[in-house]
């Protein structure tokens, strides 16, 4: 169908505005200059630095931790949340329970950070635990929310579903753990691993709430990131977004082009 | 007997894993929030007042709440806060909906490489896109030298540090969110209506405002609060893009928890951040809660 010339406009105008600070920052990661928007010249010397610098690795490699550990725990709770909401019709409490679980979606992250830290703080005095604020409180805080996102993905796969095919099985005299295993599971595993994909993502980016309920000593990557680009734009943190950008943009191409070959 | 039961066992303990977690890490905390925001507060560790005071009498102090609603600065924080949110959404809506409404009609494998582009960047560190915006509105930045070099002016434009920053900041951050629902109730819309309204003598104009908008309407129920209610407790783009005067609601909790150590103050802001959004809060969740009906 022929589109108006002023949507057309108005398309090129919003993908120049989401594209072009990520081609600036990838441009500028080849700058020489220290002084990170004066042009001096190509050079790849800052990746060189990236890979040098330690305390980025070890963010880096406390943040890939985080994320898995709470993708995984978000999935299994998730997919829990998910299937409770579409099948267990009528339970005490389940209007308790669905505001619950939806409202990490919206919640200001400050809120979530600050309300973490503080029953951090609390049962630290009150049973001792936890005595060390680092990967276990970071990776309770992204699990709560990453599972409101989880359980939204698998609720919508759930009711696209067919629910026969469970039927059947429970007439054919399967018990309910033989459906959930054999059939259900199978059927929205897509749903959680594009829900694990999201929650691991979340982590990953996750500033705010990880500032909070952290401890001395324990910086996630974003954390690391902010603690230098709050004093300005430096030419290391620009090689490793384009690092960033390089990685998401392929993994997202092969899957589009995965599923389109699929399709045809 | 114990065939019968089964299901029931099972079903309780499914439901008991996600609801205790929801209830110790989601509704706890606010419980905790609450308790300390009417707490005064004093020099130790922790540094509040206990609910209970030394003779078991109960001590709460509704001081918090009072200084932030006769505090000017605060009062002032809340509405630009809301002032802030609210134009970002507009501007987000303004150029999302012929976005998305141009991702909906074009041809399918056009469309999935388009809609492909809006997710992009959401998956690229929040963060590092709004790092991207400092090289980008430095007064030596991208855009100022773009400008000089042009001779469009000859002294950089002030825009980094500023309002207009951290508008254009919020506006790039959360356009995909809006753009995602107005695709979904748009792609969803029966195109032949309004060839039908035209054919029967609706103006294009016309068309738009009584078919196109009233189906598009969940989806912009849902894209609007999907940007605002993020945007009103943002910290990072303020901090990084906004000067140090740019007072946004998140980052003043932010600093009042870290800088001023006023635990009991911080969270009577994030109280009061929380009735401000308890109703759109709500809204969202019906407008979710009808289209899951509707499906």
């Amino acid at each position: 169908m022929k589109q108006s010339r002023l949507i057309l406009t108005v398309l090129a105008f919003g993908y120049a505005f989401l594209y072009i600070p990520l081609f600036s920052v990838v441009f500028y990661s080849f700058n020489d200059s220290k002084l990170a928007t004066v042009w001096g010249g190509f050079s790849t010397r800052w990746y060189g630095e990236l890979f040098r610098n330690e305390q980025i690795l070890d963010a880096a490699l406390l943040s890939l931790q985080v994320a898995a550990t709470s993708a995984t725990l978000a999935t299994i709770l998730g997919t829990m949340a998910g299937l409770i909401l579409v099948r267990f019709s009528r339970f005490r409490g389940r209007t308790l329970f669905s505001g619950m679980i939806t409202s990490p979606l919206v919640m200001p992250e400050v809120i979530t950070g600050l309300s973490l830290l503080l029953l951090f703080v609390s049962l630290q005095q009150a049973i001792g635990w936890p005595g060390q604020r680092g990967f276990t409180t970071i990776t309770i805080a992204h699990t709560t929310f990453a599972m409101a996102y989880v359980a939204v993905v698998v609720r919508s796969r759930l009711l696209a579903m067919d629910e026969s095919l469970e039927e059947a099985a429970m007439d054919l005299g399967c018990g309910p753990l033989r459906v959930l295993f054999d059939i259900t599971l199978p059927l929205i595993a897509p749903a959680m691993l594009a829900g694990w994909l999201l929650a691991f993502t979340l982590s990953l980016d996750d500033l705010v709430i990880a500032s909070f309920v952290s401890g001395p000593g324990a910086s996630t990557l974003p954390m690391y990131i902010f603690s230098k680009v709050k004093l300005g734009v430096t030419p290391d943190i620009n090689a490793l977004a384009s690092i960033l950008i390089l990685i998401v943009t392929i993994g997202l191409l092969a899957a589009w082009f995965a599923m389109r070959n699929r399709r045809t | 007997m114990s065939a019968a039961r089964e299901p029931v066992t099972w079903k309780r303990i499914t439901v008991a894993i996600p609801y205790l977690w929801l209830l110790v890490f989601f509704l706890l905390p606010f419980a905790i929030i609450l308790k300390i925001s009417l707490a005064d507060p004093i020099i130790a560790r922790p540094p509040f007042t206990p609910l209970f005071d030394d003779q078991g009498q109960l001590s709460v102090t509704f001081d918090n709440f009072l200084f932030l609603l006769t505090d000017k600065l605060y009062a002032y924080t809340y509405l630009k806060s809301v002032f802030m949110a609210f134009a970002a959404t507009v501007l987000c809506l303004l150029l999302g909906f012929p976005m998305a409404y141009g991702i909906a009609r074009s041809s399918s494998s056009m469309r999935s490489l388009l809609l492909l582009l809006i997710v992009l960047p959401f998956w690229i560190s929040f963060l590092l896109r709004v790092y991207a915006w400092m090289g980008l509105l430095n007064n030596y930045g991208v855009i100022n030298n773009t400008l000089m070099f042009l001779g469009v002016t000859d002294q950089p434009i002030q825009i980094m540090y500023t309002d207009l920053a951290i508008f254009i900041g919020l506006t790039y951050s959360y356009l995909p969110f809006m753009i995602l629902p107005l695709y979904a109730s748009l792609e969803r819309m029966d195109l032949d209506l309004v060839e039908a309204a035209q054919d029967l003598g609706a103006s294009r104009t016309q068309a738009f405002w009584d078919i196109t908008w009233p189906l598009a309407r969940p989806g912009v129920i849902a894209g609007c609060l999907l940007v605002f209610i993020p945007a009103m407790g943002e910290y990072v783009i303020p901090y990084l893009l906004g000067g140090p005067e740019s007072l946004l609601i998140g980052r003043v909790l932010f600093d009042e928890f870290f800088v001023n150590r006023d635990w009991p103050l911080a969270s009577s802001v994030a109280i009061v951040l929380l009735l401000l959004l308890v109703v759109p809060i709500v809204f969202m969740q019906r407008n979710d809660a009808r289209q899951a009906e509707a499906e």
